[in-house]
């Protein structure tokens, strides 16, 4: 999953991924919409190629390059875990934050209806 | 404006997490209770099992907080700290943070956002760290401990065995 990041982490191959997500794509295809020179687009697509983010095959004259899902599904997997902690402290928060504002309620509510109490001068 | 109870988490760049999460409170509310020791000692626990008995919190620019969880079935403790940068009540929050047993070179930047709207606060919570090595070097510890979801702040720590 390092290689997957590393190989993300970089803007011109996380801008191929993002090209590749909308299906199979020949090299000058990618080398004209991400305004790179091709040694360059080969360069990452290398890199992608090695950390299994990509497959290739070759038609005719064309290098087409197709996405492969098992490396972001794995990262997927990663994030929900993550994402999972922080859920049950936020859950957790969420119940407190609750208990806090009815707390706060009834604190004005017996505020209300001691005014009157502490005017006649016997509350304390 | 998020749904609250949706929980939005994504990574910008490489050494960067954001987290977004809407709660259903006023923003003093939520500023509070991530910033009162007797209120996050309720709820910033990590898994089932872990309690919060050291909380301490000197809330002002420089001042320090430090957070010791422990799990109540063997007595697991893991600890961290870090320095207020930055504090704008009831809105931003800047701190550093690092755990004792950092699994990562330097320290990381936690920066805490909160908006409210129509009685709803939205919660933004970037984790910058300082490499990017930083952030790959939490995950590769995580690997080699078997445990995948290893490098947010406190999961990592609470996950050990």
């Amino acid at each position: 999953m390092i290689e997957t990041l590393k190989a993300l982490g970089e803007p011109n191959r996380f801008q191929i991924v993002e090209l590749l997500r909308d299906g199979p794509r020949p090299v000058g295809e990618m080398v004209d919409r991400l305004h790179l020179r091709q040694p360059q687009v080969s360069k990452h697509l290398r890199v992608l190629s090695d950390a299994g983010l990509v497959d290739v095959r070759v038609d005719a004259q064309r290098r087409i390059y197709t996405l492969r899902p098992a490396p972001l599904q794995e990262l997927e997997v990663w994030v929900e875990r993550y994402r999972r902690l922080w859920e049950t402290n936020f859950l957790r928060l969420d119940a407190l934050l609750n208990d806090l504002q009815t707390k706060e309620l009834k604190g004005k509510k017996r505020a209300r209806t001691k005014r009157p109490v502490r005017g006649k001068g016997d509350h304390r | 404006m998020t749904t609250p109870g949706n929980l939005k988490l994504t990574t910008r760049g490489d050494r960067e997490i954001v987290i977004i999460r809407a709660f259903d409170a006023p923003r003093k509310l939520v500023f509070d209770a991530f910033t009162k020791p007797e209120l996050v000692k309720q709820w910033l626990l990590g898994p089932d099992g872990w309690s919060m008995p050291i909380c301490e919190i000197d809330l002002k620019v420089g001042g320090k907080y430090r957070y010791v969880w422990r799990r109540d079935k063997d007595g697991t403790e893991m600890g961290m700290g870090g320095v207020y940068r930055e504090i704008v009540a009831p809105e931003r929050i800047v701190a550093t943070e690092k755990f004792d047993q950092s699994w990562y070179p330097g320290e990381a930047v936690g920066t805490s956002v909160l908006a409210e709207r129509g009685g709803k606060t939205t919660l933004t919570q970037t984790i910058l760290y300082e490499t990017r090595e930083a952030r790959d070097g939490v995950l590769k510890s995580g690997m080699e401990k078997g445990v995948v979801a290893n490098y947010d702040r406190l999961a990592k720590l609470l996950e050990k065995a």
